[in-house]
């Protein structure tokens, strides 16, 4: 065992083995490991991202759905206080024509009631003028009477 | 410790590849690589467990990173390459990336940095890279070669692992060759794993040696570009090993 200036030969190399290293194997191996690190923290980001996207989009579709919701509520609400106006209309125009109706009848009937009565009274007149010239007709002279009768028959 | 003479080269360079042994005979120790796996296994697995404990499922820091870009790489190794179903062969193979990745990358220090703390302390051989003690290197792949074993039996049978030594590959008449030839070419397989990373791990030792006899002043020529080629061997051994496990237990799980 000496000491001897083969040492610093040796030292030398690994001085030399040492910077290499350093230059040109450990850069690379570092690069590939921080690639490495990068595209797994960059997945998870992405993972982490998506699942925000889904949180998101699950309450953006349960607003969605909510406001559907309420539009089908609003117009059903509408469509029945439409047909309830509908159905007040059709029986307020009922009863306007059921009204008229009525009141056309009446005064139809009340001119029948007229027209009968005034033909009733001409045949009352004409019956009772019969009448009295059956019984007239032996005693009564019609020409004496006549003044009489046409006041009976005025008066009926 | 005396300043004595500067050694020969040639004893330098045996200097540095004698093991610390203790004991004498087959019945001995190199107790610098038992040592120095075991501490650089406890200090790189109790790293990992570390970071495995505080391992988040978000955003990872830079070490979790590299951890899981090492645990992606062995485990699409072990899915591309390995067709049975077992629970062992992917923690296996990340065991001995990482192990024989870290031992292997002590060739990076300075050859003489270990033996001169370790002869400061009085100690007077330390072998500093365990790889490149072939009694380590086999007792991984003596490891490996009994999993082969095993599995063998436990998925075949022990009929059907007869039957694959005996027919595969030139049918039942030739089930003599057939058995030789399966003894050559599982016993060739333990035999191969380690003593191909051994010699990678030995020769550039060697190297490393050879090139701190240069004058001092000329060593950086030579040693940078051999330590950064290095850089590649031992990262490349390590996965030559871990994927040739992979693939001999996957054929120990096939039957043919």
């Amino acid at each position: 065992m000496n000491i001897n200036a083969t040492l610093f030969g040796q030292a030398i190399t690994f001085a030399i083995l040492i910077w290499f290293t350093m230059k040109f194997v450990w850069p690379p191996v570092v690069a590939a490991l921080d690639e490495r690190a990068k595209k797994i923290a960059e997945g998870l980001e992405a993972a982490e991202r998506g699942k925000q996207d889904l949180a998101k989009a699950g309450v953006r579709s349960q607003e969605a759905m909510n406001e559907a919701k309420a539009q089908a509520a609003e117009i059903i609400a509408q469509s029945e206080r439409r047909g309830q106006e509908i159905v007040q209309q059709a029986r307020d125009e009922a009863l306007v024509e059921a009204a008229r109706v009525k009141a056309q009848a009446q005064a139809e009937v009340e001119q029948e009631v007229i027209r009968a009565r005034e033909t009733l009274r001409n045949r009352v007149a004409d019956l009772a003028m019969a009448g009295a010239e059956k019984i007239l007709r032996r005693e009564i002279n019609p020409q004496a009477h006549a003044d009489l009768l046409t006041a009976i028959q005025a008066e009926l | 410790m005396t300043e004595s003479a500067a050694p020969t080269s040639s004893e330098y360079i045996h200097h540095h590849l004698t093991n610390l042994v203790i004991g004498h005979g087959f019945w001995s120790i190199d107790l610098d690589t038992v040592v120095t796996s075991a501490v650089m296994g406890l200090i790189v697995f109790g790293f990992l467990a570390s970071v495995a404990r505080r391992a988040t499922s978000g955003i990872p820091g830079r070490v979790q990173a590299a951890l899981e870009i090492v645990l992606e790489m062995v485990q699409t190794q072990v899915r591309d390459t390995f067709h049975g179903d077992s629970g062992i062969v992917a923690p296996l193979a990340l065991t001995i990336f990482v192990w024989v990745f870290t031992l292997n990358a002590l060739d990076l220090l300075p050859v003489d940095l270990v033996p001169l703390i370790m002869g400061s302390v009085g100690i007077e051989h330390w072998k500093v890279v365990p790889t490149t003690d072939p009694n380590l290197t086999f007792a991984m792949s003596i490891t490996v070669f009994f999993l082969m074993l095993f599995y063998n039996f436990k998925v075949k049978k022990f009929g059907g692992f007869m039957h694959e030594v005996l027919t595969v590959p030139f049918g039942a008449k030739m089930a003599p060759f057939n058995l030789l030839f399966r003894l050559i070419e599982d016993l060739a397989k333990p035999v191969s794993l380690a003593l191909r990373l051994f010699g990678n791990m030995y020769a550039g030792e060697m190297v490393f040696i050879l090139i701190a006899l240069l004058p001092p002043y000329l060593q950086w020529a030579l040693g940078a570009p051999w330590a950064i080629f290095h850089i590649l061997i031992i990262t490349l051994q390590a996965f030559i090993f871990m994927i040739l496990t992979i693939i001999y237990l996957s054929m120990a799980h096939e039957s043919h």
